[in-house]
């Protein structure tokens, strides 16, 4: 029989999964996660979650759409090929800052969401967990604590006997 | 959290409680079938009926095209002086109305407006599509169609590159931005619904076909807590684009020289125009939809109400700009800004021609729909009798967007006509390729629509699940033993 990859415990309301996620947590384990149907507030503090990173991705992304207009626009229309309009000056940052601020956006926004996916570790096309076919309810209506069998304090008794005492209603393990 | 069950906080007061977002107390696993069975069950009669008129109207967009590009622009009703017409008309027009879905997914986000997430799906859908029928327009205009790529920053064959000194350039960035901004948008918010869809199919097809497009998303809470800040991101980051994009769409008029087109006020007159007509598309679509797909306990009568009144408010801003022009005509004391708002858009031949003594405006019709159709129409919606009767609402709301295509034939037509020189007036008028064409984007439009309706879940299923009561930790409904009830 192979190795389980996590124990799963399944909770019927958000409150449960909420007061569950703390126990979990002052039990010093590690390699564990919630998995909700919907982001529930309260729970990255239950989890004991720093704030997320993706920010640090969109303001890096949108400082390289403004620099990279800027640059651009200054390149072509002052450097490689000057051409005189209407008197007007061969570069100025005032015509050119729309079309840069619009990049600010664009990569800004590249930022965030490819940040999010990378942060993530996304896309990823095999994961245990999806196999189980219990757990397609955590899309649906149910909330799921998974402790992985990759935790130092993991075993197989302590973990199941834990996740009992703070009201699971069904727990499973998940096979690798 | 026991310490804490001495605390009792009291229900609101009955006159304090407000109408739940989602109707009947329906719960997470309701929700989730009632929204994934849109797309689950058999095709209906109607989506094939209306699919058949959308894909051939879209053939005759595409026909109209074609004839155009073998024949050149001489098919459309454009004559000097009038040498933007029907296809600037319907740029600003379609684009207008795709900046509901962004004002409704980030500015609403950011103002924390619950309400958002029963119609954010499909008014980024709407987005998405009235931008591209938006895009055609520009890019078959401009006569030589094989030429659009000097539009890009790309050195044409004597190594010159495009001249950033012109809005129109702006124009390009800020469009195809907004356009992949709203597409990744969207995208993001389907992420989790795609993998609820994944998890529900039946089918291997189905599994593959929407897992891939899940990326393996797993509903993870340290996922939540990257998405949900990525997602706040990029709602801030769209709230400065979309009041970008209209303003410098406004400004490829404002920074001419021609009377009717040369005016401050039309950034923000044109952003208030374009979220006014986009509300008016979104509840030209949604109230129909609901009806159809049954969705009443989720895209409610106060959702209605609330889109209503926000249409009445940004009406009133429009109606607010135009008054303003013709003060500001009279105020400036310039003679042709004058004439162009006496003779060229209000005199009629009944009322205010006679009264000061003029000829009646060629296109005084066209100016009239306008204003009865952008400042009386939007009026009647302070009336809750006329915001709870999905019918008048959506005979309205179909009004608002025949108001606000008049409004930009106002804006170029009168404005070209008859500008400086008499000796330089013409007259306008479209040809058969001009209204087929008009009319094949709304094949295009709502060939897609309707695709999106039938494969990609309609509504934020995790985001709705998010706003019940059944979702929070701390109301009764939501598991919670003590607290209050909110």
């Amino acid at each position: 029989m192979p190795a389980p990859y996590a124990i799963m415990a399944e909770f019927d309301t958000p409150a449960a999964v909420l007061q569950a996620a703390g126990k979990v947590r002052e039990h010093g384990y590690h390699q564990w996660d919630v998995f909700t149907p919907f982001p529930i507030h309260g729970m990255d503090s239950a989890m004991g979650m720093k704030n997320s990173k993706v920010g640090w991705f969109s303001f890096i992304g949108g400082c390289t759409g403004y620099t990279t207009g800027m640059l651009m626009i200054w390149f072509m229309n002052a450097v490689n090929y000057p051409v005189v309009i209407g008197g007007k000056p061969m570069f100025s940052p005032l015509p050119a800052f729309p079309p840069s601020y619009e990049l600010t956006i664009l990569f800004g926004a590249f930022g965030a969401l490819l940040g999010m996916l990378f942060l993530n570790r996304l896309p990823r096309l095999h994961n245990p967990l999806l196999k189980n076919a219990r757990f397609a309810l955590a899309t649906r209506d149910r909330f799921f604590v998974v402790i992985e069998s990759s935790d130092p304090k993991y075993s197989e008794q302590e973990t199941r006997r834990l996740l009992e005492s703070i009201g699971s209603q069904h727990i499973e393990m998940v096979e690798e | 959290m026991d310490d804490h069950a001495s605390i009792k906080v009291q229900a609101p007061p009955v006159q304090l409680e407000r109408v739940p977002l989602v109707g009947n107390q329906r719960g997470l696993g309701w929700l989730t079938d009632r929204i994934a069975g849109v797309i689950e069950g058999e095709t209906p009669a109607w989506w094939k009926m209306c699919f058949a008129i959308s894909l051939t109207m879209m053939t005759v967009c595409f026909v109209m095209i074609l004839y155009l590009m073998s024949t050149g622009v001489g098919v459309w009703g454009l004559q000097h002086p009038v040498m933007w017409g029907y296809a600037i008309i319907n740029f600003v027009w379609w684009i207008g109305i795709g900046h509901a879905g962004t004002l409704i997914s980030a500015i609403l986000f950011l103002l924390r407006q619950k309400w958002r997430t029963s119609i954010n799906r499909a008014a980024e859908a709407m987005t998405i599509f009235a931008v591209m029928c938006a895009g055609i327009f520009p890019l078959i205009h401009i006569g030589r169609i094989w030429l659009g790529w000097w539009l890009f920053p790309i050195p044409n064959s004597n190594g010159i590159w495009p001249q950033f000194r012109s809005p129109l350039m702006w124009d390009v960035f800020a469009v195809s931005t907004y356009f992949t901004v709203s597409v990744l948008f969207w995208y993001m918010g389907l992420i989790p619904d795609l993998a609820v869809m994944r998890d529900r199919a039946k089918t291997k097809i189905r599994k593959i076909g929407y897992g891939l497009f899940a990326l393996g998303w797993t509903g993870s809470n340290r996922h939540w807590s990257n998405y949900e800040k990525a997602y706040l991101i990029l709602a801030g980051l769209s709230t400065p684009l979309v009041l970008s994009v209209h303003s410098i769409v406004s400004l490829d008029f404002a920074v001419s020289q021609l009377p009717g087109w040369h005016t401050t006020i039309f950034p923000p007159y044109f952003v208030a125009g374009a979220v006014y007509s986009g509300f008016g598309m979104v509840l030209t679509l949604l109230i129909p939809l609901r009806r159809m797909l049954k969705l009443e306990d989720i895209i409610t009568v106060r959702h209605v109400e609330l889109m209503c009144k926000v249409t009445l408010g940004v009406g009133s801003i429009v109606g607010y700009a135009y008054a303003m022009e013709f003060f500001i005509a009279w105020y400036s004391g310039n003679p042709y800004e004058r004439f162009l708002f006496l003779r060229n858009r209000a005199a009629d031949p009944f009322i205010i021609g006679p009264m000061f003594h003029v000829a009646p405006a060629p296109y005084w019709w066209a100016f009239w729909t306008m204003v009865i159709c952008n400042v009386v129409v939007p009026q009647f919606f302070w009336f809750k009798k006329v915001r709870t009767s999905m019918l008048t609402v959506f005979a309205l709301s179909i009004l608002v967007n025949v108001g606000m295509w008049f409004e930009r034939f106002v804006i170029v037509i009168t404005s070209l006509h008859r500008d400086f020189l008499p000796s330089n007036w013409g007259f306008y008028a479209p040809t058969w390729v001009d209204i087929l064409q008009y009319l094949g984007t709304f094949g295009l439009f709502f060939t897609f629509f309707l695709l999106f309706i039938r494969y990609i879940p309609l509504i934020a299923i995790a985001e709705v699940k998010g706003v019940t009561p059944q979702a929070d930790p701390h109301h009764p409904l939501g598991g919670a033993k003590v607290g209050g009830q909110h």
